[in-house]
This record gives C-alpha cells, sequence and structure tokens, in this order.
C-alpha cells in the first residue's frame, strides 16, 4: 500500500487549518486486521447471498443451467446406485463358490456321515450340508414338477449330496479341495461352479469401471457446462468488473461473486441430480418388488439415501466452483481497464 | 505529490503518446491538464491511475514509485486515489448510495462506516435524498455529483478527473469544479483534464498543456495567455 503518512507528516505545513489536517490524516485512516477479517467474511457472506438472489433472478437460465449439471451427474449417480443395489441383490451367493459332491449310489448312509463329519475337520472347509437321496428326491418333486414321472421309477435314482461350502474363496484352495474330495472313494463326481461366480464378478467390476468412466466424462461435462455459464456472468458484468478494479478491488475481490456463482450453479444441480435419482427409485421400486416377489427373494430397491445426497451435492458444488475458477482464471484477468 | 521524471510512453502500436515530460504537482495543488485530443492527456492519466505503465522514465506518486508497483499492490495504490470519468462510469443496476460504497466496500469498510461515510460523501455533493434512486433516473450533473462523490469517499490524497464536464453545460460545470475546489480546499490534491478552456481560465489555477505528447505549457493562464 502507498506509504503517505510519512508524505503526509513531512509535507503538512505547520499553519494547516484543523479541516485540512483531517482530510490529510484520513488518507492513512488504515483499518486493522480484526476490522480487515470480518470485513473479509462479511463479504462473503453477502456474495453467497447474492449469488442464491442472482441465481433467482434469472430463474429460467440458471434453472437450465442447474438442470444440465443435474442431468449430467443423475446418471453415473443412477448407475452407481444399480450397481450398488444389484450387488445387494445377489449378495449371499456372490463370492461363496459351492462345492456339490455327487456321491456313489452304493455308499451307505453312515459312511458318508462320517465322512461328511472329516470333512467339517478340514480347515480348508466352512461347512457342509448333506443331502440324503430321498431329500434329493422330496426337493426335486416340489421345485420340477415331474414329481409323476419318477413315482413310476422302481428305486429313487438321485443320489445322495454332500454341499460343501469352502473356507476361501481364491482358486488354488478350491482347487485343492475339489482335487482331494475328488479322491475320495465314495466320491462319484465333484461340481465345483465357479465360473458363474467369476462372471458376476467380471460383471460387476465391469459395470463399476464403465459407471467411473461416465462418471468422469460427465464430470468434465458439468466442467465446461459451469466455465461457460460462469463465462457468460463475466461478460455481463463487465462494466461493473472494470469500476471496481479502478476504485481499487483486488483480483480475489472481483472473483468471488463468480466463484459463489459456480459454487450455488453445482449446489442445486446436485440437489436436482439427487431428486431425479430419487424420483427414478421411487418409479421402479414397485415394479422391481413384485419381480421379487416372484422370484421368491425379500429384495427391496435402496434408495439414494442421505450419503447420496451428500455426495451429489458436495461433488457438484466442488464441480461448479472448480468450473468457476477455471473460467475465472482465463477471463477476468483479461478484462481490464482501458 | 505527483512526479514525472522523463516520462514517455510508446505504445505497442509504435506511437508515442507521451514523449520526455517532466513535471511535478505539490500536495493540495489544483492543476489543469489541457491539450488538444490526442495530445497525451489521457495516456497521462492513465499512467497517474497504473491503468497503463510507463516506457521510460519514473511517476512518483505520494512518494511511491509506480514503475516499482506489483500488479498485486496496483489495487491498494488505486485506494488512495480518486478517479472521476468523463462518462461517470456509473453502475445502473444498483441506488446512488451503493455506487458511492462501492469503493469502501471494496477496500473492506465496516458495514457502519460505509453506510457513514458514504452518506457523508453524499451530502458534500448535495444529493443525500437521492442515495436510494438509481442513477440512470438522474440527470448528467446529478450523475457526475455521484461520481464525484464516490471519487472521494475513500478520503484520497489524490483526485483524478478526466474531463468531468465534458457533457455538461456551463453553469453545471461550473458547480462540478465549485466541488473540486472544495475538496482542494481540505487538502486534497486534484488534476483535472479538461479542454475547456474558457472554465480553465476562470479558475485561476495552474494548468499544465500537452501537445503531441510533449509538455508544452506551465503556469498560470490568469497571468499569462496559454496559447
Amino acid at each position: 500500500m502507498m506509504d503517505t503518512r510519512a508524505v503526509n507528516q513531512r509535507t503538512k505545513p505547520a499553519a494547516n487549518p484543523p479541516e485540512r489536517s483531517r482530510a490529510a490524516g484520513a488518507v492513512t485512516a488504515r483499518t486493522g486486521v480484526g476490522d480487515r477479517f470480518s470485513s473479509w467474511t462479511n463479504h462473503h457472506r453477502e456474495m453467497w447471498r447474492e449469488s442464491w438472489a442472482r441465481f433467482f433472478a434469472s430463474p429460467m437460465s440458471s434453472g437450465m443451467t442447474a438442470l444440465v449439471i443435474a442431468i449430467a451427474l443423475a446418471l453415473p449417480a443412477a448407475l452407481q446406485l444399480g450397481l450398488t443395489n444389484f450387488q445387494k441383490a445377489v449378495a449371499g451367493w456372490d463370492g461363496q463358490p459351492q462345492i456339490s459332491v455327487f456321491l456313489h449310489k452304493r455308499a451307505r448312509e453312515n459312511a458318508v456321515q462320517s465322512f461328511a463329519d472329516d470333512l467339517r475337520g478340514d480347515p480348508l472347509v466352512a461347512g457342509v450340508t448333506y443331502i440324503s437321496p430321498e431329500q434329493a428326491l422330496a426337493e426335486f418333486q416340489q421345485s420340477s414338477g415331474l414329481g409323476d414321472a419318477l413315482l413310476g421309477m422302481d428305486s429313487n435314482p438321485l443320489p445322495a449330496v454332500l454341499l460343501v461350502r469352502p473356507r476361501g474363496s481364491d482358486t488354488t484352495s478350491l482347487e485343492t479341495l475339489a482335487t482331494r474330495l475328488r479322491d475320495s472313494a465314495m466320491t462319484d463326481s465333484v461340481v465345483l461352479d465357479m465360473a458363474w461366480v467369476q462372471r458376476l464378478a467380471q460383471l460387476t467390476e465391469l459395470g463399476q469401471r464403465m459407471s467411473m468412466g461416465l462418471a468422469l466424462l460427465l464430470a468434465l461435462g458439468v466442467l465446461l457446462v459451469v466455465v461457460n455459464s460462469i463465462r457468460l456472468h463475466i461478460e455481463n458484468r463487465r462494466d461493473e468488473i472494470l469500476v471496481v478494479k479502478l476504485v481499487g478491488a483486488t483480483d480475489a475481490f472481483v472473483r468471488r461473486p463468480f466463484l459463489y456463482t459456480g459454487l450455488v450453479y453445482g449446489l442445486v444441480g446436485g440437489l436436482i441430480a439427487w431428486l431425479l435419482v430419487s424420483g427414478g427409485v421411487w418409479l421402479l421400486a414397485g415394479p422391481i418388488s413384485g419381480l421379487a416377489n416372484l422370484y421368491g427373494s425379500g429384495f427391496r430397491l435402496d434408495g439414494p439415501g442421505f450419503t447420496y445426497l451428500i455426495g451429489l451435492a458436495g461433488g457438484a458444488a466442488l464441480l461448479g466452483l472448480t468450473g468457476a475458477w477455471l473460467a475465472v482464471a482465463r477471463h477476468i484477468s483479461v478484462i481490464q481497464p482501458r | 505529490m505527483i512526479q514525472f521524471d522523463n516520462v514517455n510512453k510508446r505504445y505497442e502500436s509504435g506511437q508515442d503518446a507521451l514523449g520526455r515530460v517532466s513535471l511535478e504537482i505539490d500536495r493540495a495543488e489544483m492543476v489543469f491538464l489541457t491539450g488538444h485530443s490526442g495530445a497525451g492527456k489521457s495516456t497521462l492519466l492513465k499512467l497517474l491511475t497504473a491503468i497503463e505503465r510507463p516506457t521510460r522514465g519514473n511517476i512518483i506518486v505520494g512518494g511511491q514509485n509506480l514503475n516499482r508497483l506489483r500488479n498485486s499492490q496496483i489495487p491498494y495504490y488505486r485506494r488512495n486515489l480518486g478517479i472521476v470519468f468523463q462518462n461517470h462510469q456509473l453502475l445502473f443496476d444498483r441506488s446512488v448510495f451503493d455506487n458511492v460504497a462501492l469503493p469502501l466496500s471494496v477496500s473492506g469498510c465496516s458495514r457502519r462506516e460505509v453506510g457513514r461515510r458514504a452518506r457523508a460523501a453524499l451530502d458534500k455533493v448535495g444529493l443525500l435524498h437521492k442515495e436510494k434512486q438509481n442513477p440512470i433516473v438522474l440527470s448528467g450533473g446529478e450523475q457526475q455529483r455521484v461520481g464525484i462523490a464516490r471519487a472521494v469517499v475513500n478520503k484520497p490524497a489524490l483526485l483524478v478527473a478526466d474531463e468531468p464536464t465534458g457533457n455538461l453545460d456551463p453553469k453545471l460545470s461550473e458547480e462540478i469544479m465549485g466541488l473540486f475546489r472544495q475538496f482542494n480546499a481540505v487538502g486534497t490534491t486534484v488534476l483535472i483534464a479538461s479542454h475547456d478552456l474558457e472554465l480553465i481560465a476562470r479558475m485561476r489555477q495552474r494548468v499544465l498543456t500537452l501537445q503531441q505528447g510533449q509538455l508544452i505549457y506551465d503556469g498560470y493562464p490568469s497571468r499569462e495567455p496559454a496559447y
């Protein structure tokens, strides 16, 4: 800051009238640090209020910008939510492959039981379920509707089955266990059904990555939308920027309203995005629970909860702020008094 | 207060707007800057307000060498400067009061202080009763007075005016000049660029005349003719 105090002291004529020295003295009236800080926070508060006022002063254009942001964010958010729900729906099976051990028809019941007990003691095994031929038959009759066909047979064609749940899910330990089960004298065949588990995991991973990529791409889109809107704001307020720069506004002061405007765009966009996703869930919840009932599952669609609200609003606000920064950094320094 | 030492300004187009201008203006002086359009008046004011930087030479204002002013310091330098524009540069999206208060909120005054000083400045130019109006409904003379109130609201040591009476009739011009004289009387250094020679003559103040970027006259026209 210009140090006029010293100059004042030096050049002030001795016979100054009191009026005169007051005016000269006022030049050097500095605001204290505390005052400065409170005026700084005041300006922030003011800009926060003003950017909301500006947002609602032109509801059409601001609303459209916010809606574009909202749609761009709702897409990846909905995809992510869908994936989370899908994972929840398949939870219970996923990652827990099951080994079905079909035993020889001639294996005696008590030998099978002791084999099952042995397996239960195996460190690689988490649990064993024994299904006797009779149980298997009953289950088959119930679920296949082919009961009558089986009634015509004089003996039960189904073997006893041991359902082995392995402790680990890594391929090598599963293969070791499967080989050991296969080697048992009582075993007819071993079915290690891992392929679908792997497929499911891969599909989920694919979905995750796609939603990630989409989110990145659309976040970039949001950024560009904000940059463009803020650029227009800056153009519209060009005269004001010139005047405040001439009366001594720092760059930070000039930037502030635009940064808040970007923040408000993002925040509103994020809130609308959350509403869009919630609306989508509300629309789909009925049919999905109906579908789940038909499959005998109690699955219910999870809505975007509080975490989504915070995540979407916060993330969008951050994007808005970043976009505004980019716009401001590019366009405000160009506007200089001529 | 103001010292120009061999100041040269050459624009990128290669045109010399000011060539080797040296001058000195004391604290609490009132000085008129005159000359035909294109003589370098605006350039001189732009150098003084740190809108442009000199190509060569030093400009010292209030003990501060403007060449040594970093870009980030310019806002703080301008806060000690009152600038009055020919087209007053008022903002029509806010009230007269808010226009005048702008330099205060920019420099971070408390709200109470802003109210007090902005009203004092408006009172000084006789427009306190119009503080709530939009400047667009005011007459040209009133708008210029609002512009002056905004320029002096920070109590600057130096008041710079670029053709402040350019669009006003003689009576209003006289009024505006009266205001400048009042500020000068309380110790503010006033530099007014104008081509209204008749008005300048009546003011009986020091006159600087520029011609093709050269300072060709520096004196009191009441005692000797300017041309």
